[in-house]
């Protein structure tokens, strides 16, 4: 009758439950740990992080043993499918990694303070109710959570003005976004009368195509969503904030918030405005031209290595849209196995960044690359094996996502798109290369070693193997990714 | 009919006080004038809450955002040294461009609005008694959107996380 809160809403939100209280605990027990002791937050930051990944587990074999596709819970205000513990996954495994390669980077640059690790959980419940969500105002909230804590970990180098002004740049942008996307959702509201996607849905089916409110709230919540995922013309933030961000922050939000703004942005187009397929495909084909054709082409001249993966990020944007462009089964699957195999791949690329940082030495401008062959070969070659894969080369595992996107590409007869995704393939090639010509063919400026902490060769050490891993064994991978996306189609 | 024609007034004199309030706020050089500028504004929308029938609402609007935030907001003027602000360039150069932009944007959007201004379904007022206004706020906030409500929460707390750490000299 009168259920306010029930077990299963409880069941449902175990993980982010988890999470937040967490997430707290690393607050106060930050109070009573010395600068020395700083890294014990980490720790207790990633046992959150494991305790959540357990119930999520727990959650997911008791679904697939019950044969349940799906829970709703909070009266239809979240909806924990397969589609939702997916992107959880990947959530949980960035943030994990995120973690590991933040502590040293954060004790060199003497910023390191508990808050840090404490926002990130936060941010992890942002993304994992985003994906949940099923109601305007859950999302909208969530989204809001999920981007206020990426704002504040960007500019959490207070003392360095890059950091500051990529803080303050993304704040004003993303805020103003987020008002395009309100605009959008209350006018989605006003021509159904519920904040519920399913309603929102059956609403908009009924009327007829081309209808101009319709279009309108399109344009709005399209203009939102793509200044979230970074796509053309709504990219301009993206270079200036990763590159300001700490790295480790970078390799976060290149992964963590951008696949929760993905599955959000999907959960919208192919639900409430499923039915209006007609009215945004031209839009979105003429977007992810654009962001390829920008992503990849500015990319060239880049001479950071960190604004060289932002517009290597936004070019990755490109393709993921196309697999919304052809929106078939296949390139739903490919979207999901993307976003997987770019979670190990970028955040190892970052993670080799991390670990060129010295009290002299931010690392990040390509030269400091040179002759890293010579002087510490492991990190060389990791970081050759990530470049491949961002590229898309076999046996790497970015082959995979570009293969199934491509497909679904050809399968939907959008040949002219598929070729130009390839074409664009070659051009990433060439600047992924340069960084790798700078660390074979250069000499070193400077003799000294690398140090790895135990936290970045953890995240190494992960990266890599799940890199080659997914390349040479992926059916269990596709097998998973597959079976996950099926829900979000209706 | 006199009472639709009486609502619409109602409605458009309260948008002109608005919008008129919103761009005195940013046009303004001094501050403290921007500030009370907002008040105005602000108390439009509380006058578009109570047309709409949601007095708790409007009385919210009024005790936190005139009675709170904007005495707050008065302080930390008042706090800022401002001399220099006030001397510095009020419009930077893309203003006219901007300009533009907007203005095809607001032509696009009304036209579209006018088109499609017949598929809006007005709701039908309320038959009977309604139940008090702070009760179906309770309803709302506490059964229908339970979960956004907590999260709120969360993201607050964040807000002040942030707010601390970026202020403060020392953590």
């Amino acid at each position: 009758m009168n259920e306010y809160f029930s077990p299963i809403d409880f069941l449902v939100l175990k993980p982010v439950i988890l999470l937040t209280l967490f997430g707290i605990g690393v607050m106060l027990t930050d109070l009573f740990l010395d600068q020395q002791h700083k890294y014990m937050n980490a720790v207790t930051a990633l046992v959150g992080l494991a305790f959540a990944a357990v119930q999520l587990w727990l959650i997911q074999s008791e679904m697939a043993a019950q044969g349940v596709a799906q829970i709703e819970a909070f009266r239809g205000a979240v909806v924990l499918d397969r589609f939702a513990i997916y992107f959880s996954w990947i959530f949980l495994i960035s943030s994990a990694i995120a973690i590991l390669i933040a502590i040293r980077y954060l004790e060199i640059e003497q910023e390191h303070h508990g808050e840090h690790y404490a926002i990130m959980l936060f941010a992890a419940v942002g993304m994992m109710v985003l994906v949940m969500g099923m109601d305007l105002v859950t999302l909208f909230i969530a989204l809001e959570l999920m981007v206020l804590s990426v704002y504040i970990l960007t500019g959490f180098l207070r003392r360095d003005r890059r950091s500051n002004e990529a803080a303050l740049k993304y704040l004003l942008l993303g805020a103003f976004s987020s008002g395009i996307l309100a605009y959008g959702m209350s006018l989605l509201y006003g021509m159904s009368g519920s904040t519920n996607l399913n309603v929102i849905a059956d609403s908009l089916a009924a009327r007829p195509a081309g209808d101009p409110l319709v279009l309108i709230a399109i344009t709005a919540i399209a203009a939102g969503l793509f200044f979230k995922v970074g796509a053309v013309p709504f990219h301009q933030w993206l270079p200036d904030a990763y590159e300001g961000a700490p790295t480790s922050v970078t390799a976060f939000m290149s992964v963590g918030p951008k696949a929760a703004s993905f599955a959000f942005l999907l959960r919208m187009f192919l639900v409430p405005l499923g039915s209006a397929r007609e009215e945004w495909l031209p839009l979105l084909v003429g977007v992810s031209i654009a962001t390829m054709t920008l992503g990849n082409l500015a990319a060239i001249s880049q001479s950071n290595v960190k604004r060289l993966l932002a517009y290597s990020a936004i070019s990755h944007a490109g393709y993921l849209l196309l697999g919304l462009v052809s929106g078939n089964e296949t390139g739903m699957k490919g979207i999901a196995i993307y976003f997987l195999v770019y979670t190990f791949m970028n955040m190892g690329a970052f993670a080799v960044i991390v670990a060129l940082r010295r009290r002299d030495l931010i690392g990040d401008e390509i030269d400091d690359m040179a002759g890293l062959m010579y002087k510490c070969p492991t990190a060389a070659v990791l970081m050759l094996i990530f470049l491949l894969s961002l590229a898309g080369i076999p046996p790497t595992a970015g082959f995979l996502g570009k293969y199934f996107i491509f497909l679904s590409l050809i399968e939907t007869g959008h040949i002219t798109l598929a070729v130009i995704a390839v074409l664009y393939v070659a051009v990433a090639l060439y600047y992924y290369f340069r960084i790798v010509a700078v660390m074979f063919m250069r000499e070193p400026v400077d003799q000294e070693k690398l140090s790895f902490s135990p936290g970045i060769r953890i995240a190494l050490g992960v990266t890599a193997a799940m890199t080659i891993l997914i390349g040479l064994y992926p059916e269990p991978f596709i097998q998973f990714a597959g079976s996950t996306v099926l829900s979000i189609l209706r | 009919m006199p009472e639709s024609i009486l609502n619409g007034l109602f409605f458009y004199v309260l948008a002109v006080v608005i919008l008129g309030g919103a761009i005195m706020t940013i046009t303004r050089r001094n501050a403290v004038h921007s500030a009370i500028w907002l008040v105005v504004t602000l108390m439009g929308v509380a006058g578009l809450y109570l047309h709409l029938n949601a007095e708790f609402l409007a009385a919210v609007q009024i005790l936190v955002y005139i009675g709170g935030i904007m005495v707050l907001f008065l302080f930390v003027i008042m706090l800022v040294n401002l001399d220099e602000a006030a001397k510095q360039r009020q419009f930077n150069r893309q203003w006219s461009l901007a300009l533009i932009c907007t203005l095809v944007v607001l032509v696009e959007f009304g036209f579209f609005l006018m088109r499609g201004a017949g598929s809006f379904a007005f709701a039908e007022p309320g038959q009977g008694a309604l139940k008090p206004n702070t009760e179906l706020m309770a309803v709302a906030l506490f059964q229908d959107y339970l979960l956004p409500f907590e999260i709120a929460s969360l993201l607050l707390l964040v807000a002040i996380l942030g707010a601390v750490l970026m202020a403060k000299k020392e953590i």
